[in-house]
């Protein structure tokens, strides 16, 4: 039998029962798109977080300070050293109690039964390079100096949600706060915190001001670097930090771009692959189904076929060869509006839409892969059956 | 061996064809079925069916009509005795050879047509040679010869569908005879024909028994039987000549 014989006599088949083609077609459809649509958003997707992990977290390292009996293992002074290395964008150091991590603020002295004027809020003294080094700003006044350190001024910068949450809305007027009793004059609120979001509802105060809370010791640095600085920073900031006792503080660097990179989009596309997966699984369980049925109805024909000279394994090469058009099919349109999909979803999403053009080749070729493996039994009953029988 | 025989049996001048041979020699046919008890639907049948011949094989229904016409086809192998098709040894042909042989010696005619529904006429007949050797230029140019042979070439590109019983059943015979088959084997072919159309399709018959085809038609009609030159009974599994 000639090839281009099989090939139309499988199409003219598939083609005979047109609209029951295109619902067996359907599962196929579903089942690529689903797998086009969940690659191309995870990969797209993927993107987008890494991008966000090079800009925020890449770029972020955090040096953690253990609590020692005698003398700090660094000096508040010594941030100044930390942000002369190369490839330091910004740094400040925090102290903060840790078995006392919150006291009690007030926003007045009075007794106001018809409000809640008292909060418990954390209580840290920074220094004063804080905003930058948790990409910040100010938006209200101003953030305390060196001036203020230097002289130990009672003043303090409060986060923006400590500001809502103590009803401070506005500074001209100097409001002062009460911390564990003690008034301290608010000079600013900081806001759009991008690291350490939970210091929006902390008070900060200068570290000359903290010692009386007993927030004597830097227990934490943040150190912001360049794009890529941060590995070779995490492995200075240490001897920078603590000349004699670098190795026993705790750096916390980001995760290689790479490797995070990558993390993220296997931990997405995992969880898609197996969806799309299980949808293409359906689909080919639809495919079986349905070419099954029409073996069962197409007895007659497959007899004729045998009675006109048709080989067992001509009957048994039609059937698998219309069910693989009919996953090819599935797999053409399915891979095509998995492709605007994903592309319509970047749009919708203004992201870049990142789609692997192996995928696109493959999806179509899967779809095929599925309708043969679908057809296997089908074509092995269809040939298997005996001429006389077919066409009785 | 049987490859040799069967790429020989096409050609002009072929020694299976040659004039005189039998088309059909049944010797001592057997077909028995395995069941309680067993049923033995062919017993020691013996025929010869020379070229040109139109044979009419009547009997009632479960006789073993049926059974003789699958062996004849093809289409099942006899328990015990020999069938030479054309001067081939048929019973120890392996499975392919049967095939290759039944597609390009025998043209079947069924009571039912067996016309694919989606295909137009010309599509069915050519259906025919698709599983053959034969080329597949000029398939259509031969599928249109077959038709105008059965007087249907103004119903060519019509779906079976808007055909009448009778002009099915010459589409159906069209189809049987593309490829030049050795032998006709027809299977009730009236069986669902009015007495007008049966009258048109046996009058084909009778054209093509004149152009020299072998023929042979199973039917329980008295009409149909009678038209054919010779008739043999089959009760019980066992032939009787009339």
């Amino acid at each position: 039998m000639d090839v281009r014989d099989l090939i139309g006599e499988a199409v003219a088949g598939m083609l005979a029962r047109p609209v029951r083609s295109a619902l067996t077609t359907l599962g196929t459809v579903l089942g690529i798109t689903t797998l086009v649509v969940t690659l191309g958003v995870a990969a797209t997707a993927g993107n987008q977080i890494v991008g966000r992990f090079d800009e925020l977290v890449a770029t972020a390292i955090t040096v953690e300070v253990p609590e020692t009996e005698h003398v700090p293992l660094v000096e508040w002074d010594a941030v100044d050293r930390v942000t002369r290395l190369r490839g330091v964008v910004s740094a400040a150091a925090l102290a903060e109690d840790k078995d006392q991590a919150n006291l009690s603020v007030r926003s007045n002295d009075l007794v106001d039964p018809a409000r809640v004027t008292t909060q418990r809020l954390t209580v840290l003294a920074a220094s004063t390079g804080l905003p930058e080094a948790v990409r910040g700003r100010m938006v209200l006044g101003r953030f305390y100096d060196a001036g203020h350190v230097r002289r130990g001024d009672r003043v303090a910068v409060i986060g923006d949600e400590a500001a809502r949450m103590l009803g401070v809305t506005r500074l001209d007027a100097a409001p002062a706060i009460f911390i564990a009793g003690r008034a301290y004059t608010v000079i600013g609120v900081l806001g759009d915190v991008r690291r350490e979001r939970n210091l929006r509802s902390a008070v900060f105060v200068p570290p000359t001001a903290g010692r009386r809370f007993g927030l004597r010791d830097v227990s934490r640095v943040l150190v912001n670097t360049d794009l890529g600085a941060a590995e070779l920073i995490a492995r200075q900031a240490p001897a920078a930090l603590s000349p004699g006792n670098g190795d026993m503080l705790q750096v916390v660097a980001p995760p290689s771009p790479t490797r995070a990179r990558d993390q993220a989009q296997e931990d997405v596309n995992a969880l898609f692959l197996i969806l799309g997966l299980v949808s293409l699984l359906v689909g080919a369980v639809g495919i079986a189904n349905v070419t099954l049925v029409t073996v069962m109805e197409r007895v007659a024909e497959i007899g004729l076929r045998r009675s006109l000279g048709a080989a067992r394994r001509h009957v048994a090469a039609q059937f698998l060869l219309e069910s693989t058009l009919i996953g090819l099919t599935g797999g053409v349109v399915g891979a095509s509006v998995g492709v605007v999909a994903v592309v319509a979803v970047s749009a919708a999403k203004e992201w870049t839409p990142l789609l692997d053009v192996r995928l696109a080749v493959a999806a179509p070729v899967a779809g095929a892969l599925v309708g043969l493996l679908a057809g296997l039994y089908p074509a092995m009953r269809a040939a298997r059956m005996e001429p006389v029988d077919a066409l009785r | 061996m049987p490859d040799e025989l069967l790429t020989r049996s096409g050609a002009a001048g072929d020694t299976g064809q040659e004039a005189g041979r039998p088309v059909i020699e049944l010797a001592d046919v057997c077909r028995d079925f395995p069941s309680q008890p067993p049923v033995r639907a062919l017993a020691h049948v013996s025929l010869q069916v020379g070229r040109g011949d139109y044979l009419a094989i009547v009997g009632p229904s479960g006789s073993g009509k049926s059974t003789l016409l699958n062996v004849l086809g093809l289409l099942d192998r006899p328990t015990s005795g020999h069938y030479r098709l054309d001067g081939t040894e048929t019973t120890t042909l392996r499975e392919k050879h049967r095939t290759r042989l039944r597609g390009e010696r025998i043209g079947f005619v069924f009571q039912s047509f067996h016309l694919l529904p989606h295909r137009s006429v010309v599509e069915n007949v050519m259906l025919a040679e698709i599983y053959t050797a034969q080329p597949r230029a000029g398939r259509r140019g031969r599928a249109l010869a077959a038709l105008e042979r059965v007087g249907l070439t103004h119903r060519v590109d019509f779906p079976p569908g808007r055909l009448s019983g009778g002009e099915r059943q010459r589409a159906a015979i069209a189809r049987a005879l593309l490829g030049g088959p050795s032998l006709l084997l027809c299977d009730e072919p009236t069986g669902n024909l009015d007495s007008r159309n049966t009258e048109a399709v046996l009058g084909l018959f009778d054209e093509l028994r004149a152009q020299g085809m072998t023929i042979v038609v199973i039917t329980h009609e008295q009409e149909v039987s009678e038209r054919a030159g010779r008739r043999v009974r089959i009760t019980d599994g066992t032939l009787l000549e009339e």
